[in-house]
């Protein structure tokens, strides 16, 4: 990913901002300039989500794409933040502990590297609470 | 008067017992463990380094801070280990505290006390008025080569503090510092592991800065050792912070409070700020707090501070994440701090 690319959003990777609708009061992660169900009706407004939620799904990665098989195994899983939008993300700590429903929490960590030249990347990973 | 009003530590989960790595290289594993007197330090994970360890600092402070991140007008954070050699942590740690964009950001490099650098610029700037309320942190992943005294001490960890004038739960009495150019400890630009002057480092470097600024400030203020109920210095190892407490009259009540380096190592631009959240998160209304830093090359900086009401709502319960490790072995050790090279 390009530097530009990254600095784009990295409101919504550092802190999780999203959108919602005031019409429905409904939470979009990541943000979506239009409501789907309200439509020219939708009220959109830039949304800090408070980073707390529970697992929904969740899978161990054993072969990963070469920037991340240092890593390995992680686990990857889905998860509800409680404002109601689902983001997939890494979980650290304690592989193939996490168990769909265990409460989680947003954390910042380096989430890709462009090389040992390039930008580090920094993002929202989750951890059991 | 302006001083402290919020704090954070944060403290990676992963430790490695003196024990572990004494045994990696053949040494005496209980002359190590007693003679630093650290029994296990903090590792980071493998995504983990200064700038993320700053941000989860300083992400604690605002848990109960009275303001949020954008009040901040100026953030600084101090390491010897930032992620990048040109381009700022700070702007990291601002971005990710909603703090940006009107405020102003640097990094400082000052061995181990960059982060009490950074206090007393933010110190300065809310004490002049040109802000209401700056942001401090101390933040290190350490290096110490594979095999290297500094490889039993070097640890990972860091502590942020909000500094204004308003909402003060700690206010800073006063702070004076003491420098000098002393080559006790360096690391040049591109080189990997830092290098030591071994024993130099300990009576002209340590003890004469600590003492130099400890005495000065004590002196400034008319007050004495039993004045204070809690005093936290900067603690390379489990030995120097206790030597220098006791040289300067302090007993061990006083000390062990904010003493952390026998269980989680040199955070290095973290270790004395650590050791101060651990103290703000005891002590009470009313008590006085003697806080001394350390950074080689040289300096100290003292300061004094006098607990206000409303510490109770600030409370982080830094130590409780202590209890909540684990332990790893040497292999992994190395794959965390990224010392196996695999292209």
């Amino acid at each position: 990913m390009t530097a530009p690319r990254f600095w784009r959003k990295i409101n919504q990777r550092y802190r999780l901002v999203g959108t919602e609708c005031r019409t429905c009061d409904t939470a979009f992660f990541p943000p979506r300039d239009l409501c789907p169900e309200c439509r020219r009706e939708s009220d959109i407004a830039e949304k800090a989500f408070s980073g707390e939620g529970e697992v929904v799904t969740k899978t161990v990665v054993h072969d990963a794409i070469s920037d991340y098989d240092a890593e390995t195994p992680y686990t990857l899983a889905v998860v509800e933040l409680d404002e109601g939008a689902r983001i997939t993300a890494q979980v650290v700590e304690g592989d193939g502990e996490v168990d769909v429903g265990d409460r989680v929490e947003a954390c910042f960590r380096r989430v890709r590297d462009e090389g040992e030249e390039g930008i580090v990347q920094y993002g929202t990973k989750f951890e059991r609470v | 008067m302006a001083g402290i009003v919020s704090y954070g530590g944060y403290v990676p989960r992963y430790r490695i017992r003196t024990r572990e790595i004494a045994e990696m290289w053949g040494e005496d594993a209980d002359a190590m463990e007693g003679g630093l007197r650290v029994e296990s330090k903090s590792v980071p994970d493998e995504d983990e380094d200064t700038a993320t360890i700053s941000v989860e600092a300083a992400r604690t402070a605002f848990e109960n801070a009275p303001v949020e991140g954008d009040a901040l007008g100026a953030v600084y954070v101090g390491s010897e280990s930032h992620p990048y050699a040109v381009k700022p942590t700070a702007t990291i740690v601002a971005a990710s505290v909603g703090a940006t964009p009107l405020m102003t950001a640097a990094d400082l490099e000052f061995a181990c006390k960059a982060g009490t650098a950074g206090v007393q610029a933010a110190l300065g700037l809310v004490e002049a008025g040109r802000i209401d309320y700056g942001l401090a942190i101390g933040a290190d992943v350490s290096q110490g080569a594979p095999g290297d005294a500094l490889e039993y001490s070097a640890a990972a960890g860091g502590a942020a503090f909000v500094i204004g004038d308003e909402g003060v739960v700690a206010e800073i009495e006063d702070t004076t510092s003491y420098t000098s150019d002393t080559p006790d400890f360096w690391r040049r630009e591109g080189e990997r592991y830092p290098q030591h002057g071994e024993r130099f480092t300990g009576k002209p470097a340590y003890f004469k800065h600590t003492e130099g600024a400890s005495k000065a400030l004590m002196e400034r203020l008319g007050t004495s050792p039993d004045d204070y109920d809690y005093a936290v210095f900067h603690q390379p190892n489990g030995k120097f912070p206790v030597r220098v407490a006791q040289s300067l009259g302090f007993d061990e009540e006083q000390y062990e409070t904010g003493l952390l380096s026998p269980k989680i190592g040199n955070t290095y631009s973290g270790a004395s700020p650590l050791g101060l959240v651990a103290t703000l998160d005891e002590a009470e209304t009313g008590d006085r707090i003697f806080f001394a830093s350390f950074g080689s090359g040289a300096g100290s900086d003292a300061f004094s501070f006098s607990v206000k009401d409303g510490i109770d709502e600030r409370r982080t319960g830094l130590k409780e994440t202590f209890e909540d490790v684990e332990y790893i072995d040497y292999a992994q050790y190395a794959k965390h701090k990224g010392k196996i090279r695999r292209d």
